[in-house]
């Protein structure tokens, strides 16, 4: 195997750090907001002065900001550090960075002073959408650039990276073809568009997380089949299928034609399984030195691999258009989108931070910081269990009981969403456990003095 | 080559979904009201607790059929939004804002009917919907 020595405090032992840890305050931030919103829905005489429509909002776009940004920030180290290539743009990173941080002030504001665009990941008004579209453009550039540097053919991660990237822009554009009267003057066109632009966003960024789980797993294997292997290019295509295609069954209910509906409900959640072979496959292949040496980063990921299994067998049941017909609308959806953005993708994403962290920090990573991400592990994925076995519970009872009306089911349901925010307090502490020990390790100034040696 | 492929597809298929795909059946064309209350709608983030269609957030009803259905009518809309409730803000809209947004509701009616629970499931798994 390549080897070649780096010093940690370099420049490139810092690229994409940043991101990352704006990342990590993101997701600190947004599961916050999420147990705030919680209680406020429950009991919405509390907490004056913020309204639900407001901190739902808030929740959702720190979600999607934790994810790219963690996405992203992996992406921007893991090219000059691990794969030896120089970024083709390195300014470009950093004016990215910083239009981000401040396009994300502007967007807070706007919420907290009640200027909305009204959409449901992007809510903001759009014209903040025009400086995220431009630092996409300056991303996508900048990667496609350096990954171009490569002799030989691309790992599957350089393609699904490069997928995400150009379908997030194909996508972030669809969703303000509202903006334009053609699209907006039909309300069956208008709503089935806004949320076939929100289906595919999904899989952009499952192309961005998938790319990093396949990078995150080569990297503590040093096996560098796994990412040329013919397993993982038949995930990638069925990531792009379902990324095309796979938005269908969030809208059976929308009067659209029904090749649109059939269509999702033949491609099925096929990506899924090969995800989860994979993942188990390549656990079986690790020897215990390997697993040791990134012990907090393959904890992440085998725990994604089970959030996986999961999700699979409530993902193939609502795409199944009868099944979905009673789980619509209900608290089984959230459970949903919910077990998918954190029990996979957050998973995913904290085994290529702890990836980070384990190799940057070296021997430092011990004591607190190591007890506080193991506990914080445990508490966060011990919570998200219970979390969303309440939602299962208050979707199904919303789902198969015949109401009188809207307000009766509520009613019914508020044992089980209490369970669900009590849940939601435990998970937040779990994963601000997680993320004030990796902050600790990443923050500026706190590397390692030692060179460390990295497979190239 | 694969890559090609699968763009090239992509954009075959959404041109299919944003013309023959999302026709309106059977649903008059929008008017001036319809798209400013559907402008307010989202102005005023109704969807974070409000559904069309069964999208949207969980907080407050599904509105797709408030308005066309003979029990609750656009009178019960408008005491709602016009008084707010105990879940939901007064949003200090005015007699014209609610009329619009009371048109974009019974328009969103018109199109389409969102009560699942009384769709017809095929043998094969999926459902077909009473349009009426």
């Amino acid at each position: 195997m390549e080897q070649s020595n780096m010093t940690a405090n370099n420049r490139d032992a810092r690229s994409g750090i940043n991101f990352i840890i704006l990342g990590l305050l993101s997701l600190g931030a947004c599961v916050l907001m999420g147990v705030l919103g919680a209680f406020k829905y429950l009991y919405p005489e509390t907490l004056s002065g913020f309204e639900f429509h407001q901190l739902r909002p808030i929740h959702v776009s720190l979600a999607v900001a934790w994810i790219f940004l963690a996405a992203i920030g992996g992406i921007y180290h893991y090219l000059p550090n691990y794969r030896g290539l120089t970024l083709a743009w390195p300014k470009a990173m950093q004016v990215h960075f910083w239009i981000f941080v401040i396009t994300g002030i502007a967007i807070l504001t706007a919420y907290l002073m009640g200027n909305f665009g009204g959409r449901e990941y992007w809510a903001y008004p759009p014209a903040l959408s025009a400086p995220i579209f431009a630092t996409w453009i300056l991303f996508g550039v900048n990667i496609v650039f350096t990954m171009k540097k490569e002799k030989g053919p691309w790992p599957v991660y350089y393609w699904m990276w490069m997928t995400g990237i150009i379908f997030f822009l194909i996508t972030f554009s669809e969703a303000h073809l509202y903006l334009i009267p053609f699209f907006n003057e039909n309300i069956v066109r208008e709503t089935t568009i806004q949320w076939k632009s929100y289906g595919a966003l999904v899989g952009s960024w499952n192309m961005l997380v998938y790319g990093t789980a396949m990078f995150v797993m080569e990297r503590i294997s040093g096996d560098k089949k796994l990412a040329h292997s013919n397993q993982a290019f038949l995930l990638y295509t069925l990531s792009f299928i379902a990324l095309m295609v796979g938005w269908a069954h969030h809208v059976y209910a929308v009067p659209s034609a029904p090749w649109v509906r059939m269509t999702a409900y033949i491609i099925s959640m096929a990506e899924l399984a090969i995800l989860m072979k994979i993942i188990w496959e390549w656990r079986a292949s690790l020897t215990p030195d390997q697993k040791h040496a990134h012990l907090q980063s393959y904890r992440f990921i085998f725990a994604a691999d089970i959030w996986v299994f999961l999700n699979l067998i409530l993902a193939i049941l609502i795409s199944i258009p009868a099944f979905n017909l009673f789980s619509h609308g209900t608290h089984i959806t959230v459970a949903h989108a919910m077990g998918t953005t954190i029990g996979i993708n957050t998973m995913i994403l904290m085994g290529s931070v702890f990836l980070i962290v384990e190799e940057l920090a070296g021997e430092r990573f011990k004591g607190w910081t190591k007890k506080w991400a193991n506990q914080g592990f445990w508490v966060s994925n011990l919570s998200l269990l219970v979390f969303l076995s309440a939602l299962m519970v208050a979707g199904s009872m919303e789902a198969f009981t015949e109401w009188e009306d809207f307000y009766e089911q509520s009613e019914a349901v508020v044992p089980m969403l209490l369970t669900f925010s009590i849940s939601g307090v435990g998970l937040l502490a779990g994963l601000w456990m997680v993320v004030v020990a990796a902050l600790s390790l990443l923050k500026p100034n706190a590397t390692n003095e030692e060179p460390i040696t990295v497979n190239a | 080559m694969l890559f090609i492929a699968l763009f090239v597809s992509f954009f075959f298929y959404s041109a299919g979904v944003y013309t023959s795909g999302t026709a309106l059946i059977d649903a008059p064309s929008a008017s001036d009201s319809v798209h400013r209350g559907q402008a307010l709608f989202r102005e005023n983030n109704c969807w974070a607790c409000h559904q069309i269609y069964g999208l949207g957030g969980y907080m407050g009803p599904d509105l797709t059929n408030i308005v066309i259905n003979p029990d609750l009518g656009p009178d019960y809309a408008r005491l709602f939004i016009e008084e707010g409730t105990d879940r939901m803000p007064n949003f200090e809209l005015n007699t014209r804002e609610v009329d619009d947004i009371i048109a974009y509701l019974e328009h969103a009616g018109a199109a389409g009917n969102y009560n699942p629970k009384k769709g017809k499931v095929t043998w094969y798994g999926t459902v077909e919907y009473d349009r009426e």
